[in-house]
């Protein structure tokens, strides 16, 4: 599924990423850990095209293509999904029209028929079910006035929507209540379970691998992968600090 | 009750003079008055070149709604000018789309006469290119207008580096119980936002139209006849840049 090789990359002439690999096949939750500054973020934005994330080395391999050498609109087409960990705010631009010009946008590269407005809106309301998110909220403008909770929520009703076959997210526990927490990990569950899909998830802590259970969890420290484990890695790291552990 | 003088020393040049000096004599504006309680709705598309005035005088408890666009080449300014009595309503909506070397200008000019009015101006300028948008937004408050509730919320946005906005918001205000609330905002689209979109699969063209769009609609929201403004606005964002 995905392949990163040696990946190196800086953020305003300041390296991050320093010699980072890692390999996920289908099927497969990896959670990637680590302390504030170890460039976790850095390697989310990376994978996803960011300019200003510039790749001074390595390679990405994502279902047999270079990522690397597509644009981020297209790394999102080929079925890369980022979730990010401060969803921006669109003033103007309602989720529904924002989320239906993106599912087509893609279908569109993929060589795909465009959904008509009708099968496009039951996509959207059986997601937002999922998420248990009120369906009048994707009526209103990209995030506007949503709180932390609610925009991390509906970063999963895109992801549920756009169906992709890897979602790299980002801290997307953060900002979230007990409940909400359960329900976001049982909709990355339902959307990311499946032989043909896998999920890099990114966070600091342990309690959103309480309901998404990875195969491996790997520490992140100084840019590069410093140990690589099962669940328990997490729950060691939990227990005695990053310093310890890595 | 003391009235305080008052004298306006700046100046606002708002174009090449040689530019202008085909335009005069100008066209004499059009005025209307709107009757008490009465309500009038003007939508204004000023394309191309040349000055547009409308001089509105809205009585007790009238309202109106004026939208305007203002897209084309060269120098297009249009002027619009309402004076409220008691309880009047006042609403503007205007947009002007500047692309290759034009300069386009929209004048508003508001004044509270009367207790109690409201007025409401919300301006959208896209320049692109070499183009520039100028945009003067007066408010006058008068003595004894107690009551007033203004509103004006100017924004730019710059799509190209040679591109120029001028926004000058003017309030001058002459009663003491009153809310003016005014905003002047000059930017480029938030590259944040254009990623955001790109990592959901939109290409770069359609994220920056639907980020400029929804920019636009909101000088349209409300009207009538938004539909055919935000239809005729597309159309002309369509030959900027």
């Amino acid at each position: 599924m995905l392949t990163i090789t040696d990946l190196h990359a800086t953020v305003a002439e300041k390296p991050i990423l320093k010699g980072l690999s890692l390999a996920i096949k289908p099927g497969e939750i990896h959670a990637i850990m680590g302390p504030n500054g170890a460039g976790k973020s850095t390697l989310g934005y990376t994978l996803g095209g960011r300019p200003g994330y510039e790749v001074t080395g390595g390679a990405v391999n994502f279902m047999g293509q270079d990522l690397l050498a597509l644009e981020p609109h297209e790394r999102a087409a080929a079925g890369l999904f980022l979730g990010f960990q401060y969803p921006v705010e669109i003033p103007g631009v309602s989720f529904v029209q924002f989320l239906r010009e993106a599912a087509n946008a893609q279908r569109k590269c993929r060589g795909e028929e465009p959904l008509s407005g009708g099968e496009f809106l039951k996509l959207a309301r059986e997601k937002a079910a999922l998420l248990k998110m009120d369906m009048e909220m994707l009526k209103r403008p990209v995030n506007v006035g949503f709180s932390g909770g609610e925009k991390k929520r509906a970063e999963m009703v895109q992801m549920g929507i756009l169906n992709p076959g890897l979602a790299v997210l980002d801290e997307t526990d953060s900002g979230l209540d007990i409940d909400a927490l359960r329900v976001v990990g049982e909709g990355i569950n339902a959307i990311m379970r499946a032989p043909d899909k896998s999920v890099l998830l990114i966070t600091h802590y342990q309690r959103l691998l309480d309901y998404v259970k990875p195969d491996f969890v790997h520490v992140l420290a100084g840019g590069r992968i410093v140990r690589s484990g099962g669940p328990e890695l997490a729950l060691e790291l939990e227990d005695q600090g990053y310093e310890a552990v890595a | 009750m003391t009235q305080l003088a008052r004298r306006l020393v700046e100046d606002w040049r708002y174009a090449d003079q040689a530019a202008l000096a085909t335009l005069w004599p100008l066209p004499a504006p059009e005025r209307v008055v709107v009757a008490p309680g009465e309500h009038f709705t003007r939508a204004l598309v000023h394309e191309g070149e040349g000055v547009v005035q409308l001089e509105l005088e809205l009585g007790e408890g009238a309202t109106a709604d004026v939208r305007v666009l203002s897209i084309g080449a060269g120098y297009g300014r249009v002027e619009v000018s309402a004076t409220l009595a008691a309880r009047a309503d006042f609403t503007l909506g205007a947009v002007q789309l500047c692309g290759g070397t034009a300069a386009r200008e929209v004048v508003a000019s508001v004044t509270h006469a009367g207790r109690d009015a409201a007025s409401h101006q919300v301006v959208r300028s896209i320049a692109a290119g070499r183009s520039s948008a100028s945009v003067l937004g007066r408010i006058v408050v008068q003595p004894g207008a107690d009551g007033t509730d203004a509103e004006q919320a100017i924004r730019a946005l710059l799509l190209d580096r040679g591109a120029v906005v001028n926004a000058r918001p003017e309030l001058e205000i002459h009663a003491d119980d009153v809310k003016c609330a005014h905003g002047c905002a000059v930017g480029e689209l938030d590259e944040g936002a254009l990623f955001y979109m790109a990592a959901r699969g939109l290409d770069p063209a359609v994220a920056r139209a639907l980020m400029v769009q929804a920019f636009i609609a909101e000088a349209f929201v409300g009207s009538e006849l938004e539909e055919q403004l935000m239809a005729a606005a597309l159309a002309a964002l369509g030959g900027l840049a």
